[in-house]
């Protein structure tokens, strides 16, 4: 909703300015705009009213300025102006020209203050404007905004925009406001009772608050009775929406460990090497996208798109060059193979901290990501982690597409179920092993740029992921990937589960000790490799 | 893995008896000789000598020798019987944490707000009474009892649930690494107890002494370097038994173990619980010299960097241990001072260059050197071997 | 049982109470037989490794165990050992002790030896350790802390030297040792504990063929006392030691009997020349 209101935010300010260059402020309202730069904090309520009175819509970019805290005006002139910082440099446009005023500086501008009391105005003023918005959505959000306050004047304001409303949706909130203001206000106790139960299907917080308020206060019982019965219906909806809520979390870190755990499968499955450099990969990856958007800093929307191929190629070329120097050298010595790639984690660690500072650093979300799906009040799904949920599975389907499908896919099979007998059939398991190691640490690569759009990117965002991943793993039985997408989310899905009732901390150490214990019934996972070639 | 060691060290001699009886005696001497000639120095000698050892050097001592231990016991379970364990941090700590809650309770109503019976941070936390596990917790020989047993219990039952379903391998270290973890987690939290991210700190006096006096210090020290001799010398003589023997077999050739009827799970288990309580000892000389524990201890970091001093050693020749330990904390200690930034990427390189070529680790060069003459013969395939069904069996 | 019968039977002099005895199990062996397998039955997905097998093995006796690769003849012997799991049948050992619930350790103690396809000894032990560990003893942990070499288990050990001719070699490390002594080393080993029972999967692969025979005698000698069940491919060698030879195909009892008869038998020619004409 919030990128929705942004975008038409956007539109709306640059419709309005670009007409309002053509016609700029009448000079009724000059007087008004310089009141507006002389009087106190305490009297600029009036001057805001009559200048919403006497010109409405063409006011908003003023108010919204206002409210954003952006608005100064120019000392001598006493003409209104924009100032805003982006990336640090502080930018002066016009008001309602939104031409660029280059020639200002800090000393010659004095901000507009605003305290609380004029916020709310200004909010609900802004509302009452975008009642008669041509955006159904807008319009939606403009009454929503209104719920908390619901005067007479407001209340009359939406009475008489529900008259020529044409859109369903708006009608229908416009409906619960309107009842909300019949159960709070009707004298009459069957035309509240009506009103209460036309509040039935509503989510809003507003409507929750007020149904509480009447199931305690109310006069009469029946009111009281069907507000509660109202109530009711609310928490049990609300239940069930926290229900497909906490199951989207854990989703969404269920296929965050898919990322992060898919290439150590490969790896572990494959090769039997434990990769403990496994985690800084998945570094490397996000620090890759961070690179990208330093570079191309004008093309933030499409940075995601160069980062994905590029940070499974330096993770992936990394692997490779790792396989190659160290891991190769201790072949079938599993534990010196855990504690060598632990030593090179520690170098790439370091490594990252030297040339980028120890610092975390933020990456750009593009706003294709930002934002969220609303369902409804009580539940909505935020954009950046309904993507990653499916980037995960479009990564797993292309891994087993790759593995089920492609040459190197087949070799890699037979290396992984019998690796003398591959050698025999002519295989170069050397090199599948470097293509496997290079496959699983690519991936790492971009499960790093996944991670980026979540958390910050810094030094030891690997460290973060890898014993998480390393649980993924073991849990879904290695050499399978299935497992361990199965392993992956069941284990989201618990700790955001668990997580309510015991807290974030108290959920994470409960699924490691589920693991343990796991581990003593069922050794080798939930999938394990049957057959005389895994004795 | 000890095939090759042992044609080096030549064939008619078993390397744990050469270790064993020509080397332990003459080392336990030197290191007492170093320990008592350090204490001397620092207690009968002025300030301004030039012989002068300062208290901090001493108190670098004696931590270096805690590691030394905390070392002794991993090569114990990993040197001995191949269980490569990335979670002794834990028992450490754990030990650690013993000492640090018998400290707390020794401050009494010198702590900043002056509760006799509550640790300030219970006070902070607006904590009424003291939580049943600080009970008695003033009283030195059961916080003494708790250093060994918390330690013990956790690894007896850890490894009892680990050993008995057979987890092996690379499959049984990354749950030992998941319960370290675990564990930093759990203390992370203040409503464990135990001080939250602070941890336990700002002691005054152990047993009536006081912490800061140079003659604490010095005796701590010395208490560690006894210990660690002590502890030397029952590892070796343990090893050297049927006992010792059957943890060796357990290393090479488990399945063969059990099918000549040891029942190798409950041997695992109790090295482990030894090894275990070694490392608890060790934490609880580590916490009275450095006078703070904190959740950090139990970071998964620091367990696998005990490791690398083994390794760096030579592991399943407890003197090596001993010895890696000390030089891979001096030269953290140097490095950190001269080039902070440096030290991570040396420690790094040397977990990879010791693994790649030093796997005998600094022992096994001294031996090799000494063992020049002997015949050589190549490696052959029963260290592969081994090796490998020790994968498939972390692969199954 | 009156009070004064219990405690005379209680105080009685020419017996030792039972918890003073040796707990060792005896093995009731009043049929002549020492090992029942019946109705065995194992798949590793799908594939039927273990097919209904039957086989009866008298007390000392020589058997073996003949068969093409993945007739069942290994994991057969994993079952015996408690190595694998079967899915269904019985194994019992003498008339009482069912072997199904049993773990390997104790299994060995039981008196079952067994020595593998790849000559498995502990390499970084001496030889005279490894026969040392395999010392029929107690084996619990407490008791093996304390123990030391009695003069009547050095003689034991020094007795086996002698029998596997390694008499030379007992201070040399198992890992030095060449293939074919380590073989035999690990037939040492399994005499030590005194088994009742050995089930030796190919003594012979990698010996010389004066090793072989030596084998060969040393197995015909250790039957009788004890019982042998010896899984080999050498045709020759089998013929040169057996007395009855099983033939197992796809997981169960093809054919038993003397080796002429096998020979001759028209279903193991079958399967292994091929389809008769």
């Amino acid at each position: 909703m919030k990128y929705l209101m942004a975008i038409c935010g956007c539109l709306l300010s640059l419709l309005v300015s670009t007409s309002a260059l053509a016609a700029s402020p009448s000079e009724a309202q000059q007087p008004l705009l310089m009141q507006l730069t002389e009087v106190k904090l305490s009297k600029a309520l009036p001057v805001l009213q009559q200048l919403e009175a006497s010109t409405g819509a063409d006011m908003m970019p003023l108010f919204k300025t206002m409210l954003a805290g952006k608005l100064y005006y120019v000392k001598e002139s006493r003409s209104l102006i924009v100032v805003s910082k982006e990336q640090g440099e502080t930018r002066y446009t016009g008001l309602f020209s939104a031409a660029p005023r280059d020639d200002l500086s800090k000393k010659q501008v004095k901000k507009i203050k605003v305290n609380n009391k004029l916020r709310g105005y200004l909010r609900e003023s802004i509302a009452r404007m975008q009642l008669h918005h041509s955006d159904p959505e807008v319009r939606v959000e403009a009454v929503r905004s209104l719920f908390s306050d619901l005067d007479a004047p407001t209340v009359e304001l939406i009475r008489t925009a529900r008259l020529d409303e044409q859109s369903r949706s708006v009608q229908a909130v416009m409906d619960v406001a309107l009842a909300m203001d019949r159960a709070e206000h009707s004298e009459d106790a069957t035309a509240r009772l009506q009103a209460v139960k036309a509040l039935y299907g509503s989510l809003e917080p507003a409507v929750r608050n007020q149904l509480t308020k009447l199931a305690e206060n109310d006069p009469s019982g029946s009111v009281r009775k069907a507000a509660q019965k109202g109530l009711d219906k609310i928490a049990k909806q609300a239940e069930r929406y926290n229900f497909v809520n906490q199951l989207f979390f854990g989703l969404s870190l269920g296929s965050v460990l898919l990322l992060a755990a898919i290439g150590l499968a490969i790896t572990f499955g494959v090769m039997g090497v434990i990769n403990m450099a496994h985690g800084e990969m998945i570094m490397l990856g996000a620090y890759t996208t961070y690179v990208v958007q330093l570079m191309l800093p004008n093309m933030i929307e499409y940075s995601l798109w160069i980062a994905v191929p590029l940070a499974f190629m330096v993770s992936g070329l990394a692997g490779v060059l790792i396989e190659r120097l160290v891991i190769r050298h201790l072949h079938g010595r599993p534990l010196e193979t855990l504690l060598a790639t632990f030593g090179i984690s520690l170098i790439l660690q370091q490594l990252v901290r030297s040339v980028f500072s120890p610092l975390n650093r933020q990456v750009a979300t593009p706003d294709w990501m930002s934002g969220s799906i609303e369902i409804n009040p009580l539940l909505s799904l935020t954009l950046n982690r309904l993507y990653i949920v499916a980037f995960a599975l479009l990564v797993f389907m292309l891994l087993l597409l790759v593995l089920k499908k492609t040459s190197l896919g087949l070799n890699v099979r037979a290396v992984s179920q019998n690796r003398d007998m591959a050698k025999a059939m002519g295989i170069r398991t050397d090199r599948v092993d470097a293509m496997t190691f290079g496959l699983g640490s690519g991936i790492a690569g971009i499960a790093g740029v996944a991670l980026s759009q979540l958390t910050n990117v810094g030094p030891n965002l690997g460290q973060a992921y890898i014993i998480d991943s390393f649980m993924v793993v073991v849990f879904g039985g290695v050499g399978n990937l299935w497992g361990t997408l199965v392993a992956a989310f069941t284990l989201g899905i618990a700790n955001k589960f668990i997580e309510p009732v015991t807290g974030a901390v108290l959920a994470s150490i409960l699924v490691l000790v589920f693991i343990i214990l796991f581990i003593q019934k069922r050794p080798k996972g939930l999938f394990p490799q049957k057959g005389r070639a895994a004795e | 893995m000890s095939n090759a060691m042992n044609k080096i060290m030549g064939r008619y001699t078993g390397w744990a008896r050469i270790n064993g009886e020509s080397k332990v005696a003459p080392f336990v001497v030197l290191l007492l000789a170093v320990t008592v000639l350090a204490s001397a120095c620092n207690l009968l000698l002025p300030a301004g000598s030039m012989f002068y050892v300062s208290t901090y050097t001493i108190t670098l001592l004696g931590k270096y020798l805690c590691y030394a231990m905390l070392a002794l016991a991993v090569d114990v379970i990993w040197g001995y019987c191949g269980i490569l364990s990335l979670g002794h941090g834990a028992f450490f700590a754990l030990g650690g944490y013993a000492m640090g809650m018998y400290l707390m309770r020794q401050i009494g109503d010198r702590g900043v707000y002056g509760n006799p019976e509550l640790p300030d941070f219970m006070v902070f936390l607006n904590w009424n009474e003291l939580p049943w596990f600080w009970q008695g917790m003033d009283q030195f020989w059961l916080a003494m009892l708790m250093v060994l047993l918390v330690p013990g219990v956790l690894a007896f039952v850890f490894g009892w649930l680990a050993f008995r379903s057979r987890v092996t391998g690379v499959y049984l270290s990354i749950m030992t690494q998941a319960l370290t973890y675990a564990l930093l987690l759990a203390f992370f939290r203040n409503e464990m107890g135990f001080g939250g991210n602070n941890g336990l700190t700002d002691f005054k006096d152990i047993l009536g002494f006081d912490l800061q006096a140079d003659s604490t210090r010095v005796s701590l020290f010395i208490i560690t370097a006894l210990l660690l001799c002590g502890l030397l010398i029952l590892s070796k003589k343990i090893m050297q038994t049927r006992f010792g023997k059957v943890i060796v077999a357990v290393r090479d050739g488990e399945s063969r173990a059990r099918f000549i009827g040891y029942r190798t799970e409950h041997y695992k288990v109790w090295l482990f619980v030894y090894s275990a309580m070694i490392a608890g000892i060790a934490g609880a000389l580590y916490v009275p010299q450095v006078g703070i524990i904190n959740p950090g201890e139990f970071s998964p970091v620091n367990s696998i960097e005990i490791v690398i001093w083994v390794a760096v050693g030579g592991r399943g020749t407890l003197i090596g241990a001993i010895i890696g330990a000390i030089l891979v904390n001096y030269a953290k200690t140097k490095f950190t001072a001269i080039m902070p930034d440096g030290w991570l990427f040396a420690l790094g390189a040397m977990f990879v260059l010791v693994t790649l070529y030093l796997p005998k680790g600094l022992m096994g060069l001294l031996s090799q050197l000494q063992g020049d003459k002997q015949p050589t013969a190549p490696v052959d395939t029963p260290l592969a071997n081994d090796n490998r069904e020790q994968k498939s069996e972390g692969q199954a | 049982m009156s009070v004064l019968e219990t405690t005379r039977e209680v105080m009685r002099r020419d017996q030792v109470w039972p918890f003073l005895q040796d707990n060792e199990t005896q093995v009731d062996i009043s049929h002549q037989v020492l090992l029942y397998v019946e109705g065995l039955n194992l798949s590793f997905d799908g594939f039927k490794a273990l097919n209904d097998l039957n086989l009866y093995i008298n007390d000392g006796e020589l058997r073996c165990l003949i068969g093409a690769n993945g007739a069942g003849k290994t994991t057969l012997m994993d079952v015996i050992t408690g190595k694998t799991q079967c899915d269904s049948g019985t194994v019992y050992f003498g008339q009482s002790i069912n072997l199904l619930n049993k773990d390997e350790a104790e299994i060995a103690q039981l008196g079952i030896g067994r020595k593998f396809q790849k000559p498995t000894v502990f390499e970084a032990h001496t030889v005279m350790d490894n026969l040392e560990l395999s010392l029929k003893s107690n084996k619990r942990v407490l008791p093996t802390l304390f123990a030391s070499l009695t003069g009547e288990e050095y003689d034991r050990i020094d007795e086996v030297l002698e029998t596997i001719g390694l008499k030379g070699e007992r201070m040399l490390l198992a890992g030095s040792l060449s293939h074919g002594q380590k073989q035999w080393l690990e037939i040492g080993m399994l005499l030590m504990a005194n088994p009742r029972l050995l089930l030796v999967d190919e003594p012979v692969a990698g010996m010389t063929i004066q090793e072989g025979e030596r084998t060969a005698e040393l197995l015909t000698s250790l039957a009788g006392e004890r019982t042998v069940v010896v899984v080999e491919h050498d045709m020759e060698f089998v013929r040169s030691i057996a007395r009855t030879v099983t033939v197992l195909h796809q997981g169960s009892v093809l054919a038993e009997g003397s080796m002429d008869d096998i020979q001759n038998n028209q279903d193991v020619i079958e399967v292994y020349l091929g389809e008769a004409p």
